[in-house]
Order: C-alpha cells, then sequence, then structure tokens
C-alpha cells in the first residue's frame, strides 16, 4: 500500500528516509515470536513460593505436602540450589553481599523467592507453592535509606558489616573555590520515589539441557550484556555449554529484562530434572519479586551562582536506596557522572554518590540507567535558581547552555561532548510551541482562577553505551570495551543477510541493520534480511543497553558491509586487471570507470566469490561474508585517579515544554501540551526515532505524576498490581510534537548518536517544573515525584504528604 | 483429585474449535497452549492492561477475565482473525506498519482488536474516541502518538478519503 | 495468577441458577460478568468450589420502561444499558456513571447486577442506585424478596444478600418531572480506575426554575456509596443559592467516613466529596432549568 518515500535529508539513499519498520508484519499478524509463545514437548511449569516478610530468618522448610501432589515434579529450596550454584554477579566491591534466586536462611524483602515447583502447569505449580510450609522468625527491617544508614540500623546483609555498597566522594573543579566567589548559595532536596519502565510482557525463560551434547538451550525474553557467560558462570558450565537463543522477540524491556537470577534457577531445574522447563513470571511475581525496580533517589543538592545567572558551581549528594541486593543496579550512580552538569556550563562540581541496602525489592537498570532522576534534579535546580534571581528560565537556561562553538566541550567529571547545537534546539522548540502565546495562555488561565504553569527542560542523553562506570566505581573492576558486532553475508543467490548477537525488544535493529547494509551496498533493504544468532553462533555483543544500538550495531553493520563491498571491488579489480581507483561501484555492480561495458554485474561478482575461485584475486577467502567488531568510539581507558573518564562517545539533546493545567479544587493535573525539540544527530530510521521518544516522554510522565513502587511500614509493597501501579494510559498521555534538529556526532558512521533513552531524561524534569510554575503563585513547591493528586493537594493545603 | 474437565466448542477467527478445558483455564490460556494461537498476550491477568483483548461476538473484551468454559457455543476472533484469508494485511494492521504504530509488538494484538471495534462501531472518529477506545489498552514503547495516527489514517482509508 | 481450581455450573434458567444456589450455598459464588470475580480469583482471594454462571440466562437481560421505573435484568451488560438511548432518556444518571466505569472492554463484558452485588464502595452504579433509591429483586429458590438500595449495601464488598440468593432485577425509579437534570462525576487518578471520589445528583425543577426534588450521593468515601435524602430536601424549593449548595455539601461531606489508601487521604477524600457535590447539585440543577 501507500509509502511515502520522501528524499533523506541527510542526502543518503535509505538512511533518514521513511522506510516501514521489518519487523512490524509478524507483529501486527499475531505472529511474534516471545518467550512464552516458544514450546517444547514435555515442558514443566514453574510457580514460586515467596516471603511474606520483609527481613526473617528461615527457620525451616516443609515441601512434602507440595511434593507430593498430583502432577508436581520437583520442589527446589535455597538449601540444594544455592549449594550447587554460584552468586550472582556483583557489581560493585561488595563480596559479601551474595545473591542467589531462591534465599537461604534469611529473606532479605516482602516477594523474595524461597521455593520453586515445577509441575505439569502453571495452575498446578501455583497450587503447590500455596503448599510450601516455612517457617520463619521475623526479623527487624528497614526500608528508608537514609535510616539504614544510621548507625544500629538492621543490616540487610550482616557479613557486609554495613548497607552501604557504594559510597565515593568525587570533586571535580575548583567547588570550594567557586561556592566561596559565588554570590548566591541555594540547597533543597529533590526526591525520584522508586518506579520502573515496566514492560506490558513480564519476564519470560525456558530452559532445556541436551544431554547428548551437554547444551544448555535457553529462550527468555533478555536485553542483557553478558548474560549467556553469566548464566553459565553461575550454573559452573563452561560458557560454551549455555546457547541463548536470541532469536525471541521481546515484549518490551527498556532497561530491566534482565532476568538472570530467573535464568540460572531455570536453567539449574532443566538441567537437574532432565526436563525443559519454563518460568513466566505472573504480575504478582514480576512487580514483588521480579527484581525490575529503578532508581529510588534522593538528590541534595548545593547551588553556587551570581546574580546574573552565572552557574558557578554544583554540590550533589545523591543517595540511592538498592534494595535488597546490589546486582549492577549501583552503577546507575554512575552514568550520571557523564553527564554532571547537564547541557550547562559549570566549571566545578562535587558529586557523592551513596547506594543503600533496605529490604525492598531489589533494583534493576531502569532506561536511563540513572540519568533521568539526575537531570530531574538538575533542572530543578536550575528553575528554582531561576526562581530566586527571579529570572526567566529560558534566559537562564539560554545564559548556562554551552554554546555550539564551544565543541568538542570537556566537562569537569573528564567526559568530552562531541557535538551540539543546544540554543538552536531551544529555540526551535520555543517557536514550535509558540511561546509567547503559551505565556500569555497560562496568565489568561491564571485570571480565570487555575492553577497553571509552563515547564522546562533541557537536557542530555548520554549515548553509546560504554561501560566505563565499572572502573570508575569498582577499582577491582578493568572493564573498558563494550563492543558490538556485526556479520554480513551473502549467498551464492545474491541475498544479503546480516546477523547480530542480541535480541530486541522494540528497537527495530533488523530495519537498522538492513537500512545500513542496505546504504553501503546500496541494495534495497526491502530484501535484505536481518536475523538474531544464537550466543554459540553469535559475534560479541553487549545487547541494547545504554543508547547504543543506533551507534554500536549501526557502526558494525556499516563496517561489515564496506569490508563486502571492498572484496566486491577487489574481484572486479582482479578481473579487469586495474586497481581497485579504477572502479565504479553503482547499486552492487562494479564497473571500469568511464566503461560502462566493461561491467561486473552483482550476480557475476557474487559467483566469483562463491564459485570461481581461478576468477578470485589470490589474497581474498572465497564466500562472501564479513564480520565487524567495534568499540565505543571513545573507549577504552581507564579513570584518572580523580575519577574523570570518558564514559559515553555521544550526546543527544532535547529541550522539553509542557504547558499544565490544575483544577484546584480537586487537585486534578492536566498537560495540555507538550512539545519535545530533539537531536540526536542523524536518525538512521526517523519513524524510529520518534517512536522511542514518545514513549519515553510517556514515560517520563508516567514517572512524573503517576507511577510509584509504595511501601507500607511493614516493608510491604502495596502497589503490586496494575489497580495501584498507575500506567499511564492514551487519555493521560497527551499528544505530543517533536521538532528535530541535527548536529552530527563527528564520532559515528554515519553522524548518529543515541535515542533509545530519549524524551524519558528530560519529561519527568518538565513536567514537574510545570507543575511548580502552576503551584508558584500559591508559593508551594513539590519536589518529590511522583507528584500525585494527593500531593498537589496536600501542598496546596499546606500540609506534607510524605 | 483430578479436576473436571468440560467440553466446549467455540468458533475461533471463522472455523469451530473443541477442546477439554478445566472450569479454572482462562480463555486467553486456551487460544494460546491449546490452540497454539500466541498473538493473543498475557500483560496482567487481572483485566488492566488489555494485552489480552480478542473480541467474544464480535465486542471487544479481556481474555484474562473469562473462562475458556463460559465461550462455550460463541464467537472468538483474535489477531490472527483480522488478517485477510491470503494473508494481506487488514487495513488497519497495515496503518499501524505505515505509521510505526508499535514497536515491541507486545501490546499490539490488543491494540488492534480494541481499533477494530471502534471502526466497526464509529468509522470516523475523532482522535477524542480514538484515544477513549484505546485507553483500556497499556502501551509502554509508543506513548500512543503514532497508534492514534494508525487507527486515524485506517479510518481515512476505509472510508475512501487520500490518506 | 491462575485461579484456584473449581466446578463450574452454567445455569439455564433463573429456577436452575436457584437450584444450584440452594444446593452449593456458600461453597458457590455466581458468575455473570466476571470483571471483578475472576481477577479476585486470580488473585486467590476467593476459592469458591463452584462457579454458577447466570451470564447465559436470557430472562435476566432486558431492559423494560415503564411510565414510574425503568427495569434491568441483573445479567444485562453494560455496555447495552449505556447505549439504549430510551433508557437514557429515563433514568440519565445511568448512562453518565457508565461512562466512569472501567473500559469499553468491561463494559462489554461487565453486567449491572455483577457490579451492585460487588459492592465495591468506589464503584459507580452503586452509588446511582443509592442516590435513585434503586430496588433490588433478589431470587432463592424460596422465592424473590424486594430490597432497597440502602439496605442491599451492607459494607464494603458486602451485600445482603443470602448465599443462596441471586439478583435478577434492578428497577430504578424514573422521575415523573419533565424538567429533571443529572450529573455525575468523579476523581480518579487515571481515566478509568475506580474512583477516588465520586458524586451523582438527579433534580427536577419547576417552571419558575424552583428545584421540586433533589437526589444526591458520594461514593469512595465511606464503607459503602451514600446518598443524603435528608439533606437533599434542604434544596427543594430553592433556586440552589451558591451558600446554600456549599453548606450542603460540606454537611454530606462531613457525614462521611472516608479511609485512606496510597492514592487519597481521608481528609483529600471528605475535600473532594464536598466539591464534587458541590458540581454534581449545580450541573443537574443546571441541566433542569435549560430542560424547561
Amino acid at each position: 500500500m501507500t509509502k511515502t518515500a520522501a528524499a533523506s535529508p541527510y542526502g543518503f539513499r535509505y538512511i533518514g528516509t521513511k522506510r516501514r519498520a521489518k519487523e512490524h508484519a509478524r507483529f501486527v499478524t499475531g505472529h511474534g515470536n516471545y518467550a512464552a509463545d516458544v514450546t517444547l514437548p514435555g515442558l514443566k511449569h514453574v510457580a514460586l513460593a515467596a516471603s511474606p516478610h520483609a527481613s526473617a530468618k528461615i527457620l525451616a522448610i516443609r515441601t512434602d505436602v507440595a511434593r507430593a501432589m498430583p502432577g508436581v515434579h520437583y520442589v527446589l529450596t535455597g538449601e540444594e540450589f544455592c549449594s550447587a550454584t554460584d552468586s550472582l554477579p556483583i557489581g560493585v566491591d561488595a563480596p559479601k553481599v551474595t545473591r542467589w534466586a531462591l534465599a537461604r536462611d534469611r529473606v532479605r524483602y516482602a516477594g523474595e523467592w524461597v521455593a520453586a515447583v515445577v509441575a505439569d502447569s502453571r495452575a498446578l505449580a501455583e497450587d503447590a507453592a500455596e503448599l510450601v510450609e516455612v517457617e520463619y522468625e521475623a526479623l527487624p527491617h528497614v526500608t528508608d535509606a537514609e535510616q539504614a544508614m544510621a548507625p544500629g540500623s538492621a543490616l540487610v546483609h550482616p557479613a557486609h558489616g554495613s548497607n552501604v555498597v557504594l559510597h565515593r566522594d568525587f570533586i571535580w573543579g575548583p567547588v570550594e573555590d567557586q561556592f566561596a566567589k559565588a554570590e548566591h548559595h541555594m540547597r533543597f532536596r529533590a526526591i525520584w520515589n522508586r518506579n520502573a519502565t515496566v514492560p506490558i510482557e513480564t519476564f519470560a525463560v525456558m530452559a532445556q539441557w541436551q544431554p547428548g551434547t551437554e547444551i544448555l538451550d535457553i529462550w527468555a525474553s533478555i536485553q542483557m550484556p553478558k548474560y549467556p557467560d553469566q548464566t553459565a558462570k553461575a550454573l559452573r558450565l563452561p560458557g560454551n555449554a549455555v546457547r541463548v537463543h536470541y532469536d525471541v522477540d521481546v515484549g518490551g524491556s527498556y532497561g530491566v529484562k534482565r532476568g538472570i537470577k530467573h535464568t540460572v534457577l531455570v536453567g539449574f531445574l532443566a538441567k537437574r530434572l532432565g526436563m525443559p522447563v519454563r518460568l513466566v513470571e505472573d504480575r504478582l511475581e514480576n512487580m514483588r519479586g521480579g527484581d525490575m525496580h529503578g532508581p529510588d533517589r534522593s538528590f541534595d543538592i548545593d547551588a553556587a551562582f551570581d546574580g546574573d545567572g552565572t552557574i558557578r558551581a554544583l554540590r550533589i549528594r545523591a543517595i540511592d536506596n538498592v534494595g535488597a541486593y546490589a546486582g549492577r543496579a549501583p552503577f546507575q550512580l554512575g552514568k550520571p557522572v557523564s553527564a554532571i552538569c547537564g547541557p550547562y556550563k559549570i566549571p566545578a562540581i562535587a558529586y557523592e554518590p551513596i547506594s543503600v541496602l533496605t529490604n525492598k525489592t531489589p533494583q534493576e537498570a531502569v532506561r536511563g540507567f540513572g540519568q533521568a532522576p539526575t537531570n530531574f534534579a538538575i533542572e530543578r535546580t536550575i528553575d528554582r535558581i531561576a526562581g530566586f534571581l527571579t529570572m526567566d528560565p529560558i534566559a537562564l537556561r539560554q545564559k548556562n547552555l554551552i554554546q555550539h562553538d564551544q565543541f568538542p566541550y570537556t566537562i569537569p567529571s573528564g567526559s568530552t561532548y562531541d557535538s551540539g547545537d543546544y540554543h538552536a534546539v531551544l529555540d526551535k522548540a520555543l517557536a514550535a510551541i509558540d511561546y509567547p502565546a503559551l505565556v500569555e495562555r497560562r496568565d489568561q488561565a491564571r485570571r480565570a482562577g487555575l492553577l497553571a504553569g509552563i515547564g522546562i527542560a533541557t537536557c542530555l542523553e548520554p549515548s553509546g553505551g560504554n561501560s566505563a562506570f565499572e572502573p570508575l566505581l569498582n577499582p577491582k573492576n578493568e572493564t573498558t570495551t563494550w563492543m558490538d558486532s556485526c556479520l554480513v553475508r551473502i549467498d551464492l543467490s545474491g541475498a544479503i543477510t546480516g546477523i547480530m548477537g542480541t535480541s530486541s525488544s522494540g528497537q527495530g535493529h533488523e530495519t537498522l541493520v538492513s537500512t545500513v547494509v542496505g546504504e553501503i551496498l546500496q541494495r534495497d533493504p526491502a530484501q535484505i534480511r536481518v536475523i538474531h544468532a544464537d550466543s554459540l553462533s553469535a559475534l560479541p555483543s553487549n545487547s541494547p543497553v545504554g543508547s547504543r544500538m543506533a551507534i554500536m550495531l549501526g557502526g558494525a553493520a556499516a563496517g561489515a558491509a564496506r569490508k563486502i563491498k571492498e572484496t566486491l571491488l577487489a574481484i572486479a579489480a582482479h578481473n579487469f586487471e586495474c586497481a581497485k581507483d579504477d572502479l565504479d561501484y553503482r547499486d552492487g555492480n562494479v564497473n571500469l570507470k568511464g566503461v560502462p561495458s566493461k561491467i561486473l554485474s552483482w550476480d557475476q561478482l557474487v559467483e566469483i566469490a562463491h564459485r570461481k575461485f581461478h576468477a578470485m584475486p589470490p589474497d581474498v577467502e572465497p564466500g562472501l561474508q564479513e564480520k565487524f567488531t567495534w568499540q565505543v568510539p571513545t573507549g577504552g581507558g581507564l579513570p584518572t585517579p580523580d575519577g574523570r573518564i570518558q564514559i559515553y562517545p555521544c550526546y543527544a539533546f532535547e529541550t522539553h515544554i509542557v504547558y499544565v493545567e490544575i483544577d484546584s479544587d480537586t487537585a486534578t493535573p492536566t498537560i495540555k501540551r507538550y512539545v519535545c525539540g530533539h537531536d540526536c544527530g542523524v536518525m538512521i530510521n526517523p519513524d524510529i526515532v520518534h517512536g522511542m521518544t514518545y514513549g519515553g516522554i510517556a514515560h517520563g510522565i508516567g514517572a512524573a505524576l503517576y507511577e510509584q513502587f509504595t511501601y507500607d511500614d511493614n516493608g510491604q509493597l502495596t502497589s503490586g498490581t496494575f489497580m495501584d501501579y498507575l500506567i499511564p494510559s492514551a487519555r493521560e498521555i497527551p499528544a505530543i510534537t517533536i521538532v528535530d534538529h541535527c548536529t552530527p556526532s563527528p564520532l559515528t558512521t554515519f553522524g548518529q548518536k543515541g535515542s533509545g533513552e530519549a524524551g524519558y531524561l528530560g519529561a519527568p524534569a518538565a513536567v514537574a517544573n510545570a507543575i511548580n510554575d502552576a503551584l508558584a503563585p500559591r508559593n508551594v513547591e513539590i519536589n518529590a515525584l511522583p507528584i500525585s493528586h494527593l500531593a498537589i493537594w496536600d501542598a496546596l493545603a499546606g500540609r506534607n504528604s510524605r | 483429585m483430578s479436576e473436571t474437565l468440560y467440553r466446549i466448542a467455540v468458533t475461533v477467527n471463522g472455523v469451530e474449535r473443541t477442546g477439554q478445558v478445566t472450569a479454572r483455564t482462562s480463555l486467553v490460556d486456551w487460544l494460546r497452549e491449546h490452540l497454539h494461537l500466541t498473538g493473543t498476550h498475557i500483560g496482567c491477568e487481572h483485566g488492566i492492561c488489555g494485552a489480552c483483548s480478542i473480541m467474544l461476538d464480535g465486542a471487544p473484551v479481556r481474555s484474562c477475565l473469562i473462562y475458556a468454559v463460559q465461550t462455550d457455543g460463541h464467537r472468538v476472533t483474535t489477531v490472527e482473525g483480522l488478517t485477510h484469508p491470503d494473508g494481506r494485511l487488514s487495513i488497519l494492521q497495515d496503518s499501524f506498519c505505515e505509521t510505526h504504530g508499535l514497536q515491541c509488538g507486545y501490546c499490539t494484538p490488543g491494540m488492534l482488536i480494541a481499533a477494530q471495534a471502534l471502526l466497526d462501531a464509529n468509522p470516523r472518529p475523532s482522535e477524542d474516541d480514538i484515544r477513549e477506545a484505546i485507553s483500556g489498552n497499556l502501551c509502554r514503547c509508543t506513548g500512543y502518538q503514532q497508534i492514534v495516527e494508525a487507527i486515524a489514517l485506517a479510518a481515512k482509508r476505509i472510508s475512501g478519503e487520500p490518506a | 495468577m491462575k485461579s484456584p481450581a473449581f466446578e463450574y455450573a452454567r445455569a439455564a434458567s433463573i429456577d436452575e441458577a436457584c437450584e444450584l444456589l440452594s444446593q452449593h450455598g456458600d461453597s458457590a459464588k455466581v458468575l455473570a460478568g466476571g470483571q471483578s470475580l475472576v481477577p479476585m480469583m486470580a488473585f486467590r482471594l476467593l476459592r469458591p468450589h463452584w462457579l454458577i454462571d447466570i451470564s447465559e440466562i436470557a430472562p435476566l437481560q432486558y431492559i423494560a420502561l415503564e411510565t414510574d421505573v425503568a427495569r434491568t435484568g441483573a445479567c444485562t451488560r453494560q455496555c447495552t444499558v449505556q447505549c439504549d438511548a430510551t433508557l437514557a432518556a429515563q433514568v440519565p444518571l445511568l448512562r453518565q456513571a457508565l461512562a466512569f466505569v472501567g473500559h469499553a472492554q468491561i463494559r462489554n463484558r461487565g453486567t449491572i447486577g455483577g457490579s451492585l452485588v460487588q459492592a465495591d464502595p468506589s464503584a459507580e452504579l452503586p452509588l446511582v442506585a443509592q442516590i435513585l433509591q434503586a430496588r433490588l429483586v433478589v431470587r432463592a429458590k424460596s422465592g424473590p424478596r424486594t430490597l432497597t438500595a440502602e439496605d442491599f449495601f451492607t459494607g464494603p464488598m458486602t451485600t445482603a444478600l443470602a448465599p443462596d440468593e441471586c439478583l435478577t432485577e434492578i428497577q430504578w425509579p424514573v422521575w415523573p418531572d419533565r424538567s429533571t437534570g443529572s450529573a455525575f462525576t468523579e476523581v480518579s487518578r487515571r481515566h478509568g480506575d475506580f474512583a477516588m471520589v465520586a458524586a451523582g445528583a438527579q433534580v427536577a425543577v419547576d417552571a419558575a426554575g424552583q428545584c421540586i426534588r433533589a437526589a444526591f450521593g458520594v461514593g469512595g468515601a465511606a464503607p459503602t456509596p451514600v446518598a443524603f435524602p435528608d439533606l437533599a430536601q434542604r434544596l427543594v424549593g430553592t433556586s440552589f443559592n451558591q451558600a446554600l449548595l456549599r453548606d450542603v455539601a460540606q454537611q454530606a461531606a462531613a457525614a462521611l467516613e472516608p479511609g485512606a489508601d496510597t492514592h487519597a487521604s481521608a481528609a483529600y477524600r471528605r475535600h473532594l466529596a464536598a466539591v464534587l457535590a458541590t458540581r454534581v447539585l449545580q450541573s443537574a440543577y443546571d441541566t433542569a432549568r435549560a430542560a424547561r
């Protein structure tokens, strides 16, 4: 049907044009292949018995009644499981904070798994799980991070000796000096309460042990770096005994699809029982014990600035409540180091990240990896400074934003921003929303008795996912590469196949690879197939985390395609007895420059490569298959002793402008207008970039107004269903206008930057700023997210709801 | 103690399907596990997310909130039934592809069911009508924008207006 | 989140349903639309041995309009009631309230009677039943009886239904007055959620625009939805001046016993009750006047 083929704004053939995603046809017809869709003969199902206590000693577990139920094959407890497997990896330097899928001796949060039942059906497994009898002795618990840091607090892991698993003091630049010189100081606290990106698909994993080959096959809704390696290590298997099937469609991740504990458990059961075993989290397990909550963070900010709006320095103390186990989550305090001053020229920063264990569900990586909360804190700071100085928040931003001619720009924490034109993007967004008219609309609404506010946020998305926060925050860790790769193959028929080594969760990687390969080889991307190899066949990948695939997989696919193109040219040069420089490459055919008749077609070149060794140049391998593994463009270095480091190569920029009205009688906020100016360099597929940005904004609106994992005084999660954990619908999310700008990155293949976290990084800040602008005439302020109806009402009534 | 099995006959996507189910088997579990119609997805199993939406006798409902045994003698349409018999995409399915009205695809079958029901009842919906019709279907990828665009595009195409 | 095991019986008639209920009594639950019952089964909060499905009993699905009453069969789908224009003309509050009930997929399956029997204190239809003083016909094997809404709702999620009884019909009073207006509104965190607080009102006026009949109520702010017939009586004979309206609403709010949860404190709920009661009364009055 209709397909609009607008020309690429960047002068490319396919990149930047409107192209349908290759993945869509299977999804709209119901032919996706999600982990819970994959089945095997004789499949058994897992259900879990979970702790009702936030903290307790396990005195005894009786499984005989459950085990005796018809249809039940096994009941596994921590006693057996923890002895037979190794702890999951601990990212920070806290070796005693070990973690297994099943608790042994002690439970550390309500919902922690205590026993796993394997039965013929999920229903029977649930029946039996209810009959697992566990005798507990309740222990004191702590769910508040600052209480957990206080002397005498209950300890989540007594062997660690403290609840703090990470505490650093970074000083970058002359902080003391700048504070001394500054005309004004301002302190406040910003709170980002616990939420997550909560995909509609829960985590699902199926495993089968093949005794003949001694391979553990795994199908999972996974998006996670080093997943096969970690699974194998925990199961005490060699890495080549685990085969992860990456051709499984993942029903949304946004960071959290990291069911490593689920996988080790199911892998163990499959091998132990000799049966294929599947665990599909139900929503209750997912919310409570799925270990996918995101940052839970308070910021104490101290800002030093002058009367003219010059911001001199920031002191940021960030306390993150990481939950009952450490995992990789504390590193979410690390990513913000790469953009710790936001898009602003702030010459000195003190940053004190603290990661604290509590008896809450463990945290996992969430979209933005800690950057969205930090951007929220920084942008609240900017607005509060503007308020303090009675300066227009836009003018204050314009004064402090890094200028276009200052790139590349190195910030105090040692990261160099590659490129940008922040003022231009801000101007475009202001024009798109007709800012003077919007101000007039707000003022009119105010005159009519409404509370109305405009919120701005100008934020960065560090992208190109490197993992250099690992050596920064754990000196024993020397990770300096975070490569990705692609293999391109031309078969005898001339068809092109791109192969990647990771799964996808909606980012359109098949579309990305086919577009890039088509661009380089000048072949129609619609005819290029892209597949996800399994982990034993695949090339190295670090998965689509950290907003990296356009840069890393795109770069790798381009690299592999270029190698293919060089081979084709070499074959032609050999046959025409000329130099490669004498040849023209057009649409896959190669001819001698200026001699159109002297041509080898794509089909002829492919046939030579596959069948006619006698026509091949002597130093070229037959067959047409090339791989390319790409290192993160700026990666490779360890941090300096004072903690300066380049983590991410590319910096996308976004400006959000939001208009909100609040019915002050009912404290109901409504978003009336939303514009986002966005610059992520060259967009390989604009529809995909826009889609992720819309989705990120929706996530951000959820974080700003609706979503929170709340706990009661007993340490019980009180928003563990979709009736209480409020994901916004099409009625809460407004129509959004995105305005594009393009400042190409000098570091990437086509000038692209990352966009996987776009929208989410600025929306919470912008919405919070809009609400606060609306509340300003009443002289009240809210600096904790989410800003619920109740929070607004309490603020208006002069109460503190938290 | 084994559970009683109930014999059911349900017209699924125009074809009569029979089976024996326990009373507690939800319609979505029967569709997925017994009929292998895995296009209908499970998101919450408590009637909030809409991922499991199907049409029962032509009306969109949540298949996690219906026991399969209740559908004996009724008519069920799943996402697989929206495609033309020759495999061509319906106008609505094609419109979702055209506007990039999906990303991970997980909520998509439920969205398509809700949207198709809207268009069946109201061929010229306003943006508000569209947002209301899909407000019982949660999506975490798209922010709904390109879904709303897809449904508006499909409505235009169905009524023969230039898209 | 799979339901616990149970036995299923599809009742072909009201008599059969009553017979099954008399056999199984306490160990049975009636299954109508299932939109509240099935999630509770999935959470394993309910464990009946039997579910008696009454949703296929045709004689429980009807809308019958008489001069002074609109009768709806208990198993009439919410969407059917919402779409019935004639009923909406006679009992407009029903359609207004149904717009706030869940989402289309829920209303396509959910029944009028199911929502009433579920008796969620925040639910919309129980509130309408209270405001309009609906009468509920229930049947046991031994015979029928009729309850007022006030007697029917006994507490949060509890009703006066005996274990062997089944709700069969709801009788919605139709006001005879030519100039009648009604309004329903609520505040919830998201569209389609159960209300933090809901309010509805119906008002009739004479040719001069003076109130001749009024009813209103508030949901979500007490163990059951509450109607305020005595306070409403104070509005009769008036032209709804602001001070009186506010006073009536404030007194209603003061009489409530709101609970607290993560979404709303008791004080906020009480505040919302007063605000929303004022709004629906004013809106119903304005509509009634416009209908003169």
